[in-house]
């Protein structure tokens, strides 16, 4: 046994975490067990004592789940580098702020994070729950044994060989074989951690992670229920779900749009959504919980639907297990440019997902005959009708996106080599935009429809407006915003055009609804309002995407480009978006002129550079500050781009590269002996000598006098550079006067009057790449964005009012 | 039949379909001599840089054009020519993944994927090494 007592540890608080973590794991097994008797308790007396007990031992997993965070927090935010989550996710320049996203950075205080919000619902289900009656044993039984599965993840213990979870709490020199960490002051030597990854240093990976993961959290309650009905062949629970379930879907709605907001702003993805296996994983889910909300109305009303709500929801939270299992075990490593990597967790992770999925379908093949729903067959005339179509289709969406998804998982379990398709963005759009269309089509109609039946003239007669004021909107859509993107073929085009159309008509037909139907009523318009936004996020997406532009193709002649046309269509030649700027010249980039002015650092030792954007066709000037961070403590940077907004498009612009001068000149001037006419040649160009012209300045003092070269700089390309370097004589001291041409990276200096006679001078010149300040860029142009995210915000409102107006049905 | 299980059964029969052509789309992970063979295809490496080859990158030339060479765990080499910037922290990933074609002696990268230690230093592989800031 190793002895050695260390200088400077604070183990106090590593201790505590332990504890807590051993305690969280033991308080909700037994919460689960607790809430197990009390549910199947067939007594009252008996029930309700298991209740009480239960009650205080999730309550007591919930408090140790909230000291958890406290001391993870504590650890960070004081920096005790001894501790390995602290030293490998944070260091000490780093703003408060930012201290939470070191705090969600790694897997394990995403799953503390998790588990937080799961004891959230816990407790506030214990008090809002009198209604339920034996159900919210269930739920609350379902819950503990998902906390018990989570406390798993991070308690870190050994069982035998075995790795169980991956503890926050340990230290540094635990898990590293590091030789200086066996000396006993070895605290002394590590002055910092190795900080948190610098494209997540941004203010939406504060918000966004909390946010998505309340909204994971929440499906685990629809599921909870589900299991609860199953086991008590109870479907009541449908009427108590509805606002959790539409909660859930407002709160994980919102967070995967706050991670696409972060992809927009943050990363150097030329867009808010890249059909990244990361993000595909959590918006499967959320459409399949969308689908079974749908479903759930549908039972409530006519009982049907009763089995498609089952599976829904169900899946909805495995889904959500699922996405746990691929994001958290490495095994998208190959496909996502943003997935965990492995901390060798997976056999746990794939057990926690089987725990849920196996059972769950047991249970459900089991239940299958006893869910009976009506016999008499939907109208097609009917809302149920159209909205169990609809379902279907948004499930089916979810299913095909994931099966494409889970492709590296194919080839894990096959053994096969199958890699994604040259262009996987597009892969995902040509089956979704007809989804969108679908959906778009559904949503504007649906709640035209009448449950059960509808008449032939009541849907004739209110669904004419709608339909000929999007026709009139579309086709001025159309006529001034357009669609810029045919690199697909015209099929794909039309598809574009369809999608459009179809996302105006549902804009219109809801708002339409709102207005004249429910005459602007806020009681029940949750439906208008949330399908509304939805039809935003469409447009949003359809008009933004098939109109982005880059400004900064590169055209222009400073750089030595030969775009033939040929490569433009070639794929591999095509990302030619990047334009080098020089420091002080202008450089033309379509719609603008702009001009890198200088660059600065601030106190964390980011890099701004300063841009002057100039309009061509109206005198409008902006400037924008796009930076760049040193990645921590080691090579290489992290740009953040610098975004001008305006009410109907965003110019972005972000440095791909720059020049760093660190390093020391030591180009040496090469000397030229010439007379006036001569030329001579440079690596990209030839200069010559026009005039030599003496005393060109007044006011330079009696007494000195001033001798300045005339040349004309000529590039390969054929452009031209005017130059005077010169001599200047005070008295009898001689001072060379250097001149530059930065943008041919020259800088030429008058060395002396070799022959007077003659005419012959010297000439020196250094071609020095260290001179110019450059930077490379990329600038695009993304219309109407804003649609999106109005979009975005409108459906949480929608979902949020139906989740409120539920809220308020089931206490009357 | 219920007219909603038709609707169904037709929605999944395009989901399969949807699936099937999705299949036609999907390219493969190759070795570089096995790339080499299937010249103009498109394929996926999993590579390293190789490192005693130079990197060229001059933005002031041309800000679109990179050439590397690589190198597999099966030993084979071959150059690259990305045309886009240099990624960051390109040189100290320790694999890539590269979506492209073999044209001729070179490979014609479209897409980089980077495995950066730099990213998420969960990574016990590279942790074991001592990081810079620790000076004795």
């Amino acid at each position: 046994m190793n002895t050695t007592t260390f200088l400077g540890e604070q183990l106090l608080p590593g201790q505590i975490g332990y504890f807590l973590t051993i305690l969280s794991l033991v308080a909700s097994l037994v919460a689960t067990f607790a809430f197990a008797k009390s549910f199947y308790a067939k007594e009252l007396a008996i029930e309700i004592e298991w209740k009480r007990f239960a009650k205080i031992a999730f309550i007591i997993e919930a408090i140790a789940i909230f000291l958890c965070f406290v001391v993870l927090f504590y650890i960070i935010y004081n920096h005790r580098f001894e501790y390995k989550y602290s030293y490998s996710h944070s260091d000490k320049s780093m703003p408060l702020q930012y201290l939470l996203s070191c705090f969600w950075e790694g897997q394990e205080g995403s799953f503390l994070l998790w588990s937080f919000w799961h004891a959230v619902l816990g407790l506030i289900i214990m008090t809002r729950s009198a209604k339920w009656g034996n159900q919210t044993n269930g739920v609350m039984m379902v819950l503990s044994f998902v906390q018990f599965c989570l406390a798993t993840m991070i308690v870190g213990l050994y069982i035998v060989d075995f790795k169980l979870g991956s503890s926050p709490f340990i230290l540094l020199r635990q898990e590293m074989s590091w030789p200086i960490l066996s000396r006993p002051d070895y605290l002394q030597f590590i002055k910092d951690g190795t900080g948190l990854n610098t494209t997540l240093q941004n203010y939406w990976m504060v918000i966004h992670p909390p946010i998505l993961f309340l909204g994971f959290a929440s499906t685990t309650i629809p599921f909870a229920f589900a299991v609860s009905g199953l086991l008590k062949k109870e479907n009541n629970w449908m009427n108590f779900v509805l606002p959790w379930a539409t909660f859930s879907a407002a709160i994980l709605g919102l967070g995967i749009m706050m991670g696409a907001a972060w992809a927009y702003e943050s990363l150097n993805f030329g867009g808010y959504w890249a059909w990244d296996p990361v993000e595909n994983a959590s918006l499967v889910p959320w459409l399949v919980l969308v689908a079974g909300i749908h479903t759930n109305i549908i039972f409530r009303k006519t009982e049907g639907s009763l089995k498609a709500t089952y599976l829904f929801y169900g899946l909805s939270f495995l889904l959500v297990v699922y996405s746990t299992f691929l994001t958290r075990s490495g095994i998208l490593g190959d496909t996502s440019v943003h997935a965990f990597t492995d901390l060798g967790m997976n056999a746990q992770l794939l057990g926690f997902l089987l725990i849920f999925v196996i059972p769950y379908f047991i249970l459900f093949g089991i239940r299958y005959k006893h869910l009976k729903e009506p016999v008499k067959e939907d109208e097609i005339s009917s809302r149920e009708f159209w909205m169990l179509v609809g379902s279907f289709v948004l499930f089916l969406s979810g299913l095909v996106m994931i099966a494409i998804t889970s492709i590296p998982v194919f080839n894990k379990i096959f053994g096969t080599k199958i890699a994604p398709p040259e262009d996987p963005i597009f892969a995902h759009n040509q089956v979704q935009i007809f989804v969108a269309i679908i959906i778009g089509i559904f949503t504007a109609f649906g709640q035209y429809l009448k449950f059960k039946s509808t008449e032939g003239d009541y849907i004739k007669k209110h669904l004419k407006y709608p339909i000929i004021l999007s026709l009139i909107l579309s086709g001025i859509l159309f006529a001034f915003v357009g669609v810029a993107y045919n690199d697909k073929g015209v099929g794909f085009l039309a598809a574009i055009y369809v999608a459009e159309l179809a996302a105006v008509y549902s804009i219109v037909a809801n708002a339409y609804y709102w207005g004249s139907m429910l005459k602007g009523k806020l009681k029940s318009a949750s439906a208008s309002v949330g399908h509304l936004g939805f039809g935003l996020v469409l447009l949003g997406i359809l008009i933004s995407s098939s109109n982005k532009t880059v400004l900064s193709w590169n055209t222009t002649g400073i750089s030595p480009l030969r775009v033939d046309k040929e490569q433009k269509n070639n794929p591999a030649g095509n990302p030619k978006e990047n334009i080098t700027l020089f420091e002080g010249i202008q450089t033309d980039m379509g719609k603008y002129d702009v001009t890198y002015l200088r660059d600065t650092f601030d106190y964390l030792d980011k890099r701004f550079f300063e841009l002057k954007f100039a309009a061509k066709k109206s005198k409008e000037i902006f400037f924008l500050y796009p930076d760049v961070l040193k990645n921590n403590k080691a090579e290489g940077f992290s740009a953040n781009p610098a975004a001008k907004h305006y009410w109907n498009k965003d110019i972005f612009v972000y440095v791909t590269s720059f020049q760093d001068h660190s390093e020391k000149d030591t180009t040496q001037f090469k000397p030229y002996q010439m007379a006036v006419g001569d030329s001579i040649f440079y690596s990209n160009g030839y200069i010559k000598l026009e005039k030599v012209l003496i005393n060109p300045r007044q006011n330079i003092g009696t007494g000195n006098n001033e001798l300045v070269l005339q040349l004309k700089v000529t590039s390969k390309e054929g452009l031209v550079y005017n130059a005077k370097p010169g001599i200047f004589l005070e008295g009898m001291t001689l001072r060379p006067e250097y001149d530059t041409v930065k943008a041919q990276n020259l800088v030429l200096s008058f060395n002396k009057v070799v022959d007077q006679k003659k005419g012959t001078l010297e000439l020196g010149v250094k071609e020095s790449a260290a001179l110019t300040n450059l930077i490379t860029l990329k600038v695009y142009e993304f219309p109407f964005i804003n649609i999106l995210w109005l979009g975005v915000i409108v459906m949480t409102i929608g979902f949020s009012m139906a989740s409120w107006a539920r809220i308020k049905k089931l206490k009357s | 039949m219920k007219k909603t299980h038709i609707i169904l059964l037709v929605l999944i029969a395009v989901s399969i379909v949807a699936l099937i052509s999705y299949t036609g789309d999907l390219s493969s992970y190759e070795t570089i001599a096995s790339a080499k063979q299937r010249e103009g295809k498109f394929v996926n490496l999993i590579v390293k840089m190789d490192k005693t080859e130079p990197v060229n990158y001059d933005p002031v030339k041309d800000p679109n054009l990179l050439k590397f060479h690589v190198q597999d765990s099966l030993g084979g080499k071959i150059s690259v020519v990305y045309h886009n910037t240099m990624p960051t922290d390109m040189e100290k990933s320790e694999r890539l993944v590269l979506k492209g074609r073999v044209q001729g002696d070179h490979f014609e990268c479209s897409t980089i994927v980077m495995k950066c230690p730099s990213k998420y230093k969960d990574n016990p592989n590279v942790m074991k090494e001592q990081p810079v800031t620790i000076s004795n």
